[in-house]
């Protein structure tokens, strides 16, 4: 079993409470991308704190796993879940988008212990993960490297060029996963650039697409066991999931893209949050 | 062709909409009586208001989804058809993620395109550096055949979007993320693409800026003036190429001295093009780039980074106090010249 139920239990209780943090950070910082930042807390926390061979101790230890937020307006999600793994202070999350500070609405690699690319220009990551896959084979290192992708950032070009070379150099070293919300700025995916029919695409690159529910850890855990150990093709995990998942008023709807709220507001996110 | 020459109309209020909800009406607005105007964006419609003509005219709008290089590419083939595209993104894709397409496909071509370009400099600071844009005004001031224009606020923005219109050609248009306070009482200016606006009269120093540095540098001039007696000449350089040479030599003719603001790396933007217009003339002069000093800027909200780099009227008081005191050499033949 890849995930047993006591270690579903200690997921799900992190998952919850980066979510709370989630809502922390948007109050703290005076507007976040919430909806894209809730959607990948499941998938967040089974890497950080389940799969990724990292060491805060030793962040920038030459043999660990990499991880890429290709979609780097989820560092409202992302560096709360850095901070939690012990890679930053936790206290220095208020400071987020603040002047001076190490976090802004995209994550920094100069400036953030434990990141391993700074994102936020959609369409690079997949790129810079074909890179380290690449680095990782000639350098005879076993360190996987992540990439996670949202969406509506499939529509740029560079993403398949990188799908393309994923494939042609079969890098099993490298596991993509696309966070399948349905939602983009704009709209919905189907309505302003149709993706579908999506998992076709990814397959016609020569990958092997896994399709999960995106909150379900055991549906997650068991997906990033299959990709672990690929030998033939490089994995690409399509997770479905739901913007602004948690908070029973984001769920859904696009307006909650990038927002901010007041403190009545929060403590009502916080409440359905902790009622979910 | 329509021209802007008396035009009266105003569809937006200046002191309370953003200069990107400016854009938004105005084209809306201008497409009203001109059907081969046609708007584009890259999943940025409501980020950067080209939404109001969406919604006016949503057969001829197109949304390509996140893709800039296609957006550009696509803005190319509809002008190679007869039409005039309106195409926004956020300036830092515009200038860089699609800066081939920019050059090639529209420009080289000489296509009637217009680029949108918004949040550039650092208005979105607390994005991070991946979404600030210090370098847009030296790429596409570099490229052939692009006229580039940096208002100084909302009513400048309409003016120059409606402007923009009789340029032949393709015209870059930036703009901030949209909270930039107005500068201009009203559009009654005379504003033409390609001449700088004298916005305070002074003789002892000038300052030539665009952008948001407009009225941070009135604001400067006036507690100069007032605290020191010194008279400050500002320029609103709202047209970056091509650049007003005559302004700028009478400036450095009846002040001798001249400073340049930019929310822009000083490498490249503004202060390069006014200097290669002084250095041509062969005019000497007490001479100072003011911006971001060929660094990446670092993370905050606009308004604390533009104090950080000293582009707030403060700033610019001690830039022109420390101008004040060097000298420059006199020159008895400049009459001549
Ligand atoms: C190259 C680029 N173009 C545009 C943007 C602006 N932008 C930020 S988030 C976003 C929508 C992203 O949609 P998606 O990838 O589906 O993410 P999610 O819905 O999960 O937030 C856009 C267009 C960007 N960051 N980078």
């Amino acid at each position: 079993m890849p995930c047993t139920p006591e270690e579903k239990q200690r997921l799900q209780k992190i998952a919850r409470d980066l979510r709370l943090t989630i809502i922390d950070v948007m109050a703290w910082s005076g507007g976040a991308h919430v909806g894209g930042s809730l959607s990948i807390v499941e998938l967040l926390t089974a890497l950080y704190f389940k799969y990724l061979n990292v060491d805060p101790e030793q962040p920038w230890w030459e043999d660990r796993d990499r991880f890429v937020l290709s979609k780097g307006h989820g560092a409202a999600g992302f560096i709360p879940v850095l901070a939690k793994r012990g890679f930053i202070p936790e206290e220095e999350l208020k400071t987020f988008n603040h002047f001076g500070s190490p976090f802004a609405m995209h994550p920094d690699s100069n400036k953030i212990v434990g990141c391993d690319a700074s994102t936020g220009s959609l369409g690079h990551g997949l790129s810079m993960a074909v890179g380290m896959g690449l680095g990782a084979r000639y350098l005879k290192k076993e360190f996987k490297t992540v990439c996670l992708l949202g969406d509506g950032e499939c529509c740029e070009g560079s993403v398949w060029e990188a799908a393309m070379a994923l494939s042609n150099f079969k890098l099993t070293n490298v596991i993509t996963i696309v966070d399948r919300n349905r939602l983009m700025i704009d709209g919905f995916t189907e309505d302003v650039m149709a993706l579908e029919p999506f998992a076709d695409k990814w397959r016609s690159f020569g990958l092997e697409l896994i399709e999960i529910d995106g909150h379900d850890f055991d549906q997650i855990c068991e997906a990033l066991d299959k990709a672990w150990n690929a030998k033939e093709k490089p994995v690409i995990i399509l997770a479905n999931t739901v913007k602004g998942k948690g908070v029973d008023f984001m769920e859904n709807n696009v307006v909650w893209h990038y927002a901010s709220a007041d403190s009545e507001l929060c403590e009502k996110a916080k409440a359905s949050i902790l009622n979910s | 062709m329509s021209t802007v020459t008396g035009t009266t109309w105003n569809c937006y209020d200046s002191a309370t909409m953003t200069p990107r909800e400016i854009y938004g009406r105005t084209l809306a607005e201008m497409a009203k009586t001109n059907d081969k105007i046609v708007g584009l964006t890259a999943d940025l419609a409501k980020t950067t208001a080209i939404v109001h003509f969406a919604d006016a005219f949503p057969d001829r709008f197109f949304n390509v989804g996140i893709a800039e290089q296609n957006l550009f590419g696509v803005a190319a083939g509809l002008a190679k058809v007869g039409l005039i595209p309106f195409a926004s993104t956020m300036a830092v894709f515009a200038s860089m993620r699609a800066c081939e397409q920019v050059r090639t496909d529209i420009a080289y071509q000489n296509l009637p395109v217009k680029i949108i370009g918004t949040h550039a400099g650092i208005s979105f600071g607390h994005a991070g550096t991946t979404h600030h844009c210090t370098e847009d005004l030296a790429i596409m001031r570099s490229i052939a055949n692009m006229t580039v224009i940096c208002p100084a606020d909302g009513t400048e923005t309409s003016l120059a979007v409606r402007a923009c219109l009789d340029i032949p050609g393709p015209v870059y248009i930036r703009i901030g993320r949209g909270f930039e306070p107005p500068c201009y009482p009203d559009e009654n200016y005379g504003f033409t693409i390609g001449k700088a606006i004298e916005m305070v009269p002074g003789t002892d120093i000038t300052i030539i800026c665009c952008g948001i540095a407009v009225l941070q540098s009135i604001q400067a001039a006036k507690t100069l003036l007032e605290q020191d007696g010194i008279s400050v000449r500002v320029i609103n350089m709202h047209t970056i190429k091509p650049i007003d040479k005559e302004a700028i030599l009478k400036a450095v003719k009846e002040t001798r001295r001249i400073l340049t603001i930019e929310e822009h790396n000083v490498e490249g933007g503004l202060g390069d093009a006014v200097a290669g217009v002084i250095a041509e003339s062969g005019m000497g002069c007490v001479f100072k780039k003011h911006g971001l000093n060929d660094e990446f800027a670092t993370i905050g909200y606009a308004e604390d980074l533009y104090t950080h780099y000293g582009l707030d009227a403060d700033g610019i008081v001690d830039q022109v106090r420390s101008l004040m005191g060097r000298e420059y050499e006199a020159d008895e033949d400049w009459e001549d010249e």
